[in-house]
C-alpha cells in the first residue's frame, strides 16, 4: 500500500469504519447507563432557588471557592486543552468541510494562522497537564494504562494535524493519512474509554445537581 | 428484620464465602443509571482528593473519594458494561474477592465520615458520597463494617438506643429538667404539635439540651411531647449502611410519631439523625410520612420569624458556628443558624470554607464511633484547627451533638481552650421570658 492508497484506505472505508463504531459504540453505552433507571425519592422535597440539575450542570464549568488554588494545573491546564480542542475541531476550516460532507451543517471557520496558534497552545497545555498526572502524588496514583493510552490518543491526532499542515517530518500524503487514521482511532475508542465523559458529565452533573437539589442544597 | 449483616462479622470463614456473594449482589442492586454515569465519567483528575479532609491533612493518596469507590466501580465495570462483560465472559476479569473488600475497610470507613465534600468539587458532577453510601451496604453485608459502628447498631436495635440507654435514664433526666426549670415534660401526649427526638450523646452528656426545648416550647406557647417508645434519634443502621436495620430503627419514631398524631417531629442536634429521619426515612420506609420532620434549627428559626421567641442580651467575645455535615452540607438546613447566631452573638465570624462548604469534624459516618479511626480522626482535625485559628473565634458553636464530642476531643488533644456550645442551648439561654407579651396579643 503506498501513501495515496493508505489515503484513500482511510478517507473511504477506515472513515466509515470508525464513524459506526462511534455511532453504535454511543448509542450503546448511553442506553447501557441511562436505561439502569433510579428509585424515585419518596422524602418531600425542600426546593430553593438556584437548585437544580440544570444549574449543577452549567455550575460546575466554573472551581468551587478554594479548589483553584489547591490544584492550579488541573484548572489552567484543563481549560485550555478543553477549550483548544474544541477550537481546532470544529473551526478549523477543512474540518468544517468534512462535516459538511457528512451532516450537511457548516458554521465560518477561523483564519489558519489562529488555529496554528491555538494547536501549539492546545499541546502545551496536554504536555503540561501530563507532567502534572506524572508529579502529582493522587493523579499518579489513580492512573492506570488507560489514562496514558487515552492522552496519547488525543494528543496524536493533533500533533499529526499540525506537522500535516506544517508539512513537517514526513511528506503531505503520509501526514494527512496518519493525522485521519489518528482520529478515527480517537473516535472508535472513545466510548469505551474515559473519553465517554464528554457525553456522561453532563448526564452525571444533572443527577447530582438534581438529588441535591431536592433537599434544598445548590451544588 | 434481617440482622444478617450484624452476624457477618462473627461469622466463619465457611460463611464468609456466602455472605461475599451476597455482598456483590447487593453491589448490582444498588448500582443505578447516576452511579454508571459517575463512574463512565471519572477522567482521574484526583480534584476530590483536594476536598477531602484524610487526604489534605495526610497527604495519602489513597484517601482520595474515588479510589475508595473502587470495589463498587469494580462490579460496575465486570457487570455492566460492555467491555466489562466481554472480559467476565472471555475469563480475563477477577472478581471481587473478601480480601479485597477487607482491604477497603480502612478507606469506606475509617476515612470517610461521608460528609459529601467531594460531591461538591467534582467537574464532571459524581456524586461520591451517594456511591460511598450505597457501597457501604455491600461491605455490612460482607462483614466489613466496624466492630465499633456494628456494637452500636446491635445496641440500638436490642436496647433501643446506641449507647445502650433505656427510658429509665430518660425519665431520670426528665425529673432533673422539670425540677431545673419548673416546667411540665410532656410524655406520649397524643395530638401534641411538636414531637421531640434526642440522641443519646445529649441524653448522657448534654442534659442543657432537653431543658433548653422545655423552656423555648413554652415561651413560643406550643405543644410538645416526648414519646416512651421512640426517644432515639439516631440511626446507625445508616452509618454502617444496612437499609433494612436502618428501616426498624426509622419504623419506631414514624409509628410513633404517626399513633400520636403529631404534626412534626423534631429531630435533635445531631447531624446523621436528621439525615436518616428526613431524606432516607420516606425512602427506607417506601412512603411518604403522616407528619413532617424538621431539625431543631428550622423550627427555631420558624418561631423567630413568627415572632414567637425573643431574645435579649449577647454572648460576650467572638463566635463561630461549625456546620454539621449532614444538617447543612447533605440536609439543605443552611440560613437558620446564621438568622439565629445574629440574635445571640454581637461578633459571629464565619469560618473561611463554611455553609455547604464546611470542613467537617472528622467523626461523622460513624468515624468517632470507630475506635480503629481515632489516630486518623484526630490527624484529620488540623483541618478544622486550622480554620478556627484563621476565624479567631473565641467560642464555638454548633448544632450537633457528635460534632460537639469530636470537637470537644480535637481541641483537647491539640491543646486549644475554646468551649463548644450547642446553638439551641444558647437561644434558650438569652430567651426574653416575655408571656405577657404573647398573652396581650392572644386576648
Amino acid at each position: 500500500m503506498n501513501a495515496l492508497e493508505f489515503l484513500a484506505w482511510v478517507r473511504g472505508p477506515g472513515l466509515d469504519l470508525a464513524l459506526a463504531v462511534f455511532a453504535l459504540g454511543v448509542v450503546w453505552r448511553l442506553i447501557e447507563i441511562y436505561t439502569l433507571g433510579r428509585k424515585p425519592d419518596l422524602a418531600p422535597p425542600r426546593r430553593v432557588p438556584a437548585a437544580s440539575g440544570w444549574h449543577t450542570l452549567w455550575r460546575r464549568m466554573l472551581p468551587p471557592p478554594g479548589m483553584f488554588r489547591r490544584s492550579p494545573v488541573s484548572y489552567v491546564g484543563g481549560y485550555v486543552f478543553h477549550l483548544g480542542l474544541a477550537i481546532v475541531v470544529f473551526f478549523f476550516i477543512p474540518h468544517i468541510q468534512l462535516i459538511k460532507a457528512l451532516l450537511g451543517l457548516s458554521w465560518p471557520g477561523l483564519p489558519s494562522p489562529v488555529i496554528d496558534a491555538v494547536t501549539v497552545v492546545t499541546l502545551a497545555a496536554m504536555v503540561v497537564v501530563l507532567i502534572d498526572r506524572v508529579r502529582r502524588p493522587v493523579k499518579r496514583y489513580l492512573s492506570t494504562f488507560e489514562d496514558y493510552f487515552v492522552w496519547v490518543l488525543t494528543f496524536l491526532p493533533v500533533l499529526t494535524g499540525y506537522l500535516a499542515v506544517k508539512h513537517l517530518w514526513l511528506p503531505y500524503t503520509t501526514m494527512l493519512a496518519l493525522h485521519i487514521l489518528s482520529a478515527e482511532l480517537l473516535i472508535a475508542l472513545l466510548p469505551f474509554t474515559k473519553l465517554f465523559h464528554a457525553f456522561t458529565a453532563w448526564g452525571s452533573r444533572w443527577f447530582n445537581g438534581e438529588i441535591n437539589a431536592r433537599r434544598g442544597v445548590p451544588v | 428484620m434481617s440482622s444478617t449483616a450484624l452476624q457477618a462479622h462473627n461469622s466463619t470463614r465457611a460463611t464468609r464465602g456466602a455472605s461475599l456473594e451476597r455482598a456483590v449482589e447487593v453491589l448490582k442492586e444498588v448500582i443505578d443509571a447516576p452511579i454508571a454515569s459517575y463512574f463512565s465519567s471519572c477522567v482521574h483528575c484526583g480534584l476530590c482528593a483536594e476536598a477531602c479532609l484524610f487526604y489534605t491533612e495526610t497527604g495519602e493518596p489513597k484517601y482520595t473519594p474515588i479510589h475508595k469507590l473502587e470495589p463498587l466501580r469494580r462490579v460496575w465495570e465486570r457487570e455492566y458494561t460492555l467491555l466489562g462483560r466481554v472480559k467476565k465472559w472471555l475469563g480475563l476479569s477477577k472478581p471481587l474477592t473478601d480480601e479485597e473488600l477487607g482491604a477497603w475497610r480502612e478507606l469506606v470507613y475509617d476515612s470517610c465520615t461521608m460528609c459529601g465534600r467531594c460531591s461538591l468539587v467534582c467537574p464532571v458532577g459524581n456524586d461520591l458520597v451517594y456511591m460511598i453510601r450505597k457501597l457501604r451496604e455491600g461491605m455490612a453485608l460482607a462483614g466489613h463494617a466496624p466492630p465499633g459502628v456494628v456494637a452500636a447498631t446491635r445496641r440500638t436495635v436490642e436496647i433501643g438506643s446506641p449507647m445502650g440507654i433505656r427510658w429509665p435514664a430518660v425519665a431520670a433526666q426528665i425529673k432533673h429538667v422539670e425540677a431545673e426549670t419548673g416546667l411540665k415534660v410532656p410524655i406520649d401526649q397524643a395530638g401534641a404539635e411538636y414531637m421531640l427526638l434526642l440522641s443519646s450523646m445529649e441524653i448522657i452528656n448534654f442534659p442543657e439540651y432537653l431543658s433548653a426545648i422545655a423552656r423555648i416550647m413554652h415561651v413560643a406557647g406550643k405543644t410538645w411531647t416526648l414519646c416512651s417508645e421512640a426517644f432515639e434519634a439516631t440511626n446507625s443502621g445508616i452509618q454502617i449502611g444496612v437499609s433494612d436495620i436502618a428501616r426498624v430503627i426509622v419504623a419506631r419514631v414514624v409509628n410513633a410519631a404517626e399513633r400520636l398524631q403529631v404534626k412534626t417531629v423534631v429531630s435533635p442536634e445531631c447531624g446523621h439523625a436528621y439525615f436518616a429521619l428526613r431524606w432516607d426515612g420516606p425512602n427506607l420506609m417506601g412512603r411518604p410520612f403522616g407528619f413532617e420532620v424538621k431539625h431543631v434549627l428550622e423550627v427555631l428559626d420558624e418561631f423567630r420569624v413568627q415572632g414567637l421567641i425573643r431574645t435579649e442580651g449577647f454572648e460576650e467575645g467572638r463566635l463561630t458556628f461549625h456546620d454539621p455535615c449532614q444538617i447543612v452540607r447533605r440536609g439543605g438546613v443552611i440560613e437558620p443558624q446564621r438568622h439565629l447566631m445574629q440574635m445571640i452573638a454581637r461578633d459571629f465570624v464565619e469560618m473561611d470554607e463554611t455553609g455547604k462548604y464546611n470542613w467537617c469534624c472528622g467523626g461523622g459516618g460513624g468515624v468517632s464511633a470507630n475506635e480503629e479511626a481515632e489516630g486518623l480522626r484526630l490527624a484529620a482535625f488540623k483541618r478544622k484547627k486550622a480554620q478556627l485559628e484563621a476565624c479567631g473565634a473565641q467560642t464555638l458553636v454548633t448544632a450537633c451533638a457528635n460534632c460537639r464530642i469530636v470537637l470537644e476531643e480535637g481541641l483537647e488533644h491539640y491543646q486549644m481552650a475554646l468551649p463548644v456550645v450547642g446553638l439551641t442551648e444558647l437561644v434558650a439561654k438569652h430567651l426574653a421570658q416575655d408571656d405577657g407579651r404573647r398573652q396581650d396579643e392572644e386576648g
